[in-house]
């Protein structure tokens, strides 16, 4: 924080790799993270984001590349030794000590003093808002107060970097929802550079600055939530964040950005074009569910747009995220449509035909079998 | 109703299906005992002539030397335990958290191996290794590091290598139970907010493996202190195991009486001693023996 | 337990009739040390009677002990040491009188039935018949040392290399040795304890020559043959086996005298095959027989026949270390019920000592 003057790096990766046997943990990889910052790496399991996390934390020797903390190379430093903390999976609570025996752990590594580390630690326990808990055993916390113990614990020892190894993952809906704000909170409020893994994306979208979305240990894409939302680079970004109906075709015709594809079964539709796109390529589009607007009358929809139909085949009713699901009349193809927040459709009844529209702009494209 | 029938149905058929349970314990433990135990405060007066006396437990407090021999056994028995622990626990550390599947199997195996033969032949081969004209010796004189071979048969730290080496598989056995059980996340979470390697031992591993280490001790022990064998063939001119003293009393001299005393003084000390472990490390019998 | 009781009934008879089930007059149980029931002896002798021998390998406080803990049960034929019967019989009665008229007494040698019956009679009834007869004696290395008495084994020249038996014959020996004669004060409980302090100190004091108190034999024959063990307290057959495979070992007969013992056949009192047990002692004294379970003990037997097919080698060595016939023995008499309890405190005193 007393850094914010000039900006400057926490984390910096240069060309990282890790190998086992024949499988490409991390391959090359290189990014860096500002001080202060919220970063995320976003992935599927196997991807290759716990391997970084890891050799970041030093639990495991990078085969080349090098980890620099707060401008130090980290080459040759034990875990313990480097001035980051990390937030387990499984939170890794000790189970024999008590909250305060928790938190003031690291202290005690630093050789405070009793009195001195257990006032620390309840100050910092205060600051979670779990003031008066120090005496506790720790299976007698919650989920989210459990979560919380974990935070302190490390920040307490006011890190360069911290780490947190998909930390939500063992709470149940509603908490994680609850936590993903306390979380961000907590960052805001302390000023330390978070590096955060997780493969769930709305965790990743809501929390971060940046992202990067990490697939066979590589970057597909690193940008702010809304880049990976509305400016996907890849066709796996574009399958991985947020819901998307995709859909298989060849170019007809391009005109400024903008490509009509049609499917094998005759269903044309328009999309903008990411990368090399030529006429009469195979190519795969993406259109968000929220995209598209929907009509009982063709003559409803915005005019400027190309218009389709469907038959209703289910309603997924799931309050602020209903959707219905419409078979094309075309190309029988599934489509995901969103339904508006006013409650209107609602009424929709499967077997029941129905028109939508969407704005290519907002729908992308790529040839296919580029990165699928 | 497929409800199993009223209470004391149910209630019967449990004590049917502990019958046998309760019957081997009864007639093979507690009845002997019980007979031990009357035996123990008899006083014989003339021949086949017994009176109800204190006399047998008066004879170990006022004779000196079974004192000594008890008092020697208890203390070289709680060595022998904190020596097996010592070399057990890098062995269960490396077999539960570091060898993985088949080299876990494997040093698991080696562990076991010397169980494949009779505590005798066991003993007996460590007495062909050490004497005088074994191997070791003349090994050690081989290498030069003596002039003439050793005997190294008959002291007291011969008696603790027996001992050590017969019962490292009943201290391995709950230490790597309780140490697999140890979440690895817990370890790196240490040395991650900065624990050395002793400390993480100290403060985690320890303390995690605590039931473990406790009933390893606790059967160690109570083995060692109950052993025969092992202090009899390897011991010196010098050395007496109590329970040598019990045999001694019941079939050389006849005097059940008194060995019936020195058996009850036995099974207090190792009661003693395992509550005053218990006691010291803070554990619960109860978890400490789903341990072991 | 009201309810346990008709289990446990039902049990026990269960057990009985298990145990009964085996035909008790085809079945000879012996109780021995040993050597002494050769399996070749065994067969010849289901050969002629039908009857199965088994044995249980044991020594004298075994043997009495494991009698006591039954009351005589279990066995049907114990060869108790003579000089130990008559104080486990006043004590604990394990045994049954033995009746002459079932036994082949012509074939006995008449001085050792009389030694028996000197020691082995209660009540003038007669408990045992003798069975083989040794003596304990010195064994040593000639080429390492010489000794001729048992207090020699504690000259400082032979620090560490002696074995004994930390057992009653060693304390019987040094007390001869020391000039004193322990047997006659068998029936003077003080004077006893006195001369037994006494040897047990002298014990204590030499503890540092012994290497080791053996507990079997084998563990001493090692110590021996490998020259860790140049002087020892040993039994004579072990003695001159020895000197068999090695011409420097000597068996002698010490300055003080050897110690002899007889050993016996008895009935437990509650022996199940009498029968069985009288034909197994008339087979065993016929002459070939007792020679040839003499020649693998290695020992003498009570058969007067026996003598004559004794092995001539083992003749020879008696003769060397015997030269006046056993005018220079010593033949133990009954130990009185509560000696050993003394000697128990002096030996576990000399095991202590340091």
């Amino acid at each position: 924080m007393n850094h914010a003057a000039h900006p400057s790096t926490d984390l910096e990766v240069n060309a990282v790799e890790k190998s086992f046997a024949d499988y490409r943990a991390v391959d090359r990889l290189s990014f860096s993270v500002n001080r202060g910052s919220f970063f995320s790496i976003l992935g599927p399991s196997g991807c290759g984001k716990t391997t970084l996390l890891r050799m970041i934390a030093g639990f495991i020797q990078p085969d080349g590349g090098d980890i620099r903390i707060g401008g130090r190379s980290m080459s040759g430093v034990a875990p313990n030794q480097r001035p980051i903390n990390m937030v387990f999976q499984q939170l890794a609570l000790f189970p024999m000590m008590t909250v305060g025996e928790n938190v003031a752990f690291g202290l005690a590594r630093r050789g405070m003093g009793k009195a001195e580390r257990l006032r620390k630690a309840e100050a910092m326990l205060e600051r979670v808002s779990l003031g008066g808990s120090a005496h506790k055993k720790v299976d007698a916390l919650s989920g989210g107060q459990r979560q919380r113990v974990a935070i302190a614990r490390s920040l307490v020892l006011e890190p360069t970097l911290l780490l947190l190894d998909e930390p939500l993952g063992a709470l149940d809906l509603k908490l994680r929802e609850h936590m993903k704000i306390e979380l961000k909170q907590l960052q805001a409020a302390f000023g330390t550079t978070f590096v955060y893994i997780t493969h769930d994306q709305s965790e990743a979208l809501v929390l971060s600055d940046l992202v990067g979305v990490m697939n066979k240990g590589r970057f597909e894409q690193l940008g702010t939530p809304q880049s990976l939302y509305y400016d996907p680079a890849t066709p796996f970004v574009a399958g991985f964040v947020g819901a998307n109906n995709r859909i298989a075709g060849r170019v007809d015709a391009m005109a400024s950005g903008l490509a009509t594809l049609t499917t094998a079964e005759g269903w044309t539709l328009e999309a903008r074009t990411k990368g090399d796109v030529t006429v009469g390529q195979a190519v795969l589009a993406y259109v968000r569910p929220e995209a598209a607007v929907l009509a009982r009358d063709p003559h409803q929809l915005p005019g400027c747009r190309r218009s389709h139909s469907g038959r209703v085949d289910s309603v997924l009713f799931d309050g602020a995220n209903s959707a219905v699901l419409i078979q094309e009349s075309q190309s029988k193809v599934e489509f995901r449509i969103a339904l508006p927040q006013t409650g209107q459709f609602s009424d929709l009844v499967p077997g029941e035909t129905i028109h939508f529209a969407f704005d290519g702009e907002r729908a992308v494209c790529f040839a296919a079998g580029a990165t699928a | 109703m497929t409800d199993a029938g009223p209470l004391w149905m149910r209630r019967l058929l449990l004590g049917l299906l502990l019958a046998p349970a309760l019957l081997w314990l009864f007639l093979l433990i507690v009845l002997p005992h019980l007979d031990l135990a009357l035996v123990s405060f008899r006083e014989r007066v003339a021949p086949r002539e017994y009176v109800t006396s204190l006399a047998q437990y008066r004879t170990f407090f006022i004779e000196p030397l079974y004192w000594q021999i008890f008092v020697r056994t208890a203390i070289l028995s709680v060595i022998a335990t904190a020596v097996t622990l010592v070399v057990a626990f890098p062995v269960a550390w490396t077999i539960a958290k570091i060898a993985r599947g088949r080299s876990a199997a494997l040093l698991f195996m080696v562990c076991l191996i010397p169980f494949w033969v009779s505590e005798t032949v066991r003993t007996l081969g460590w007495m062909i290794l050490l004497r005088e004209s074994g191997v070791m010796p003349a090994l050690l004189v081989k290498l030069g590091l003596v002039a003439s071979p050793p005997e190294l048969l008959y002291h007291d730290a011969t008696i603790l290598v027996g001992l050590v080496y017969t019962s490292l598989l009943f201290m391995m056995v709950p230490l790597v139970s309780s140490l697999e059980s140890l979440d690895n996340a817990l370890i790196e979470a240490a040395y991650d907010l900065g624990a050395s390697g002793f400390t993480v031992l100290r403060t985690i591993v320890i303390p995690h493996a605590a039931p473990g280490i406790t009933a390893g001790c606790i059967v160690v022990f109570m083995l060692t202190l109950g052993n025969y064998l092992t202090p009899n063939l390897l011991g010196g001119t010098s050395s007496q195991w109590f329970t040598e003293q019990i045999y001694n009393q019941f079939i050389t001299r006849f005097n059940w009486e008194q060995g019936a005393a020195f058996g009850f003084l036995l099974l207090a000390l190792s009661t003693g001693m395992v509550w005053l472990g218990l006691k010291a490390s803070g554990q619960r019998f109860a978890d400490v023996m789903q341990r072991a | 337990m009201r309810r346990l009781a008709p289990l446990v009934l039902a049990l026990m008879a269960f057990l009985t009739v298990s145990v009964a089930t085996a035909d008790d007059s085809k079945r000879l149980r012996i109780i021995s040390w040993a050597d002494y029931v050769p399996a070749d002896v065994i067969a010849d002798f289901q050969k002629e009677t039908g009857i199965k021998v088994e044995v249980t390998l044991s020594n004298n406080e075994e043997m009495i002990s494991k009698l006591r803990a039954t009351g005589g049960a279990g066995f049907d034929l114990a060869q108790p040491s003579q000089d130990r019967i008559l104080g486990a019989q006043q004590e604990f009665r394990i045994y049954k009188p033995i009746d002459l008229s079932k036994v082949q007494t012509a074939e006995f040698l008449p001085d050792l039935v009389d030694t028996v019956r000197k020691n082995a009679s209660l009540d003038g009834k007669l408990y045992a018949l003798p069975y083989v007869w040794g003596t304990e004696g010195l064994v040593y290395n000639g080429k390492k040392t010489k000794i001729a008495d048992y207090t020699d084994l504690c000259r400082a020249d032979l620090k560490g290399k002696v074995a004994v038996r930390l057992k009653r014959p060693t304390l019987m020996a040094f007390a001869f040795a020391s000039g004193k004669d322990p047997f006659a004060l068998y029936n003077n409980v003080k004077a006893y304890s006195a001369l037994m302090d006494e040897v047990g100190k002298t014990l204590a004091a030499c503890k540092s020559n012994f290497r080791f108190f053996y507990d079997n034999k084998d563990q001493l024959l090692n110590g021996v043959r490998s020259g860790e063990i140049t002087a020892a307290m040993m039994w004579d057959s072990g003695g001159w086996n020895l000197g068999r495979e090695n011409p420097d070992i000597h068996f002698i007969n010490p300055k003080s005298g050897a110690i002899a013992w007889l050993d016996t056949y008895a009935l437990p009192a509650r022996g199940k095959n009498d029968a069985g047990a009288y034909a197994w002692i008339n087979f065993t004294m016929r002459p070939a027989v007792a020679a040839r379970i003499a020649r693998q003990i290695g020992n003498f037997t009570a058969s007067k026949g026996a003598d004559a097919l004794m092995d001539p080698k083992l003749k020879a060595q008696f003769a060397v270390t015997f030269p006046d016939g056993l005018k220079n023995v010593r033949w133990y008499p009954a130990i009185p019920p509560g000696l050993e309890e003394i000697e128990g405190k002096v030996l576990d005193r000399i095991k202590a000592a340091n």
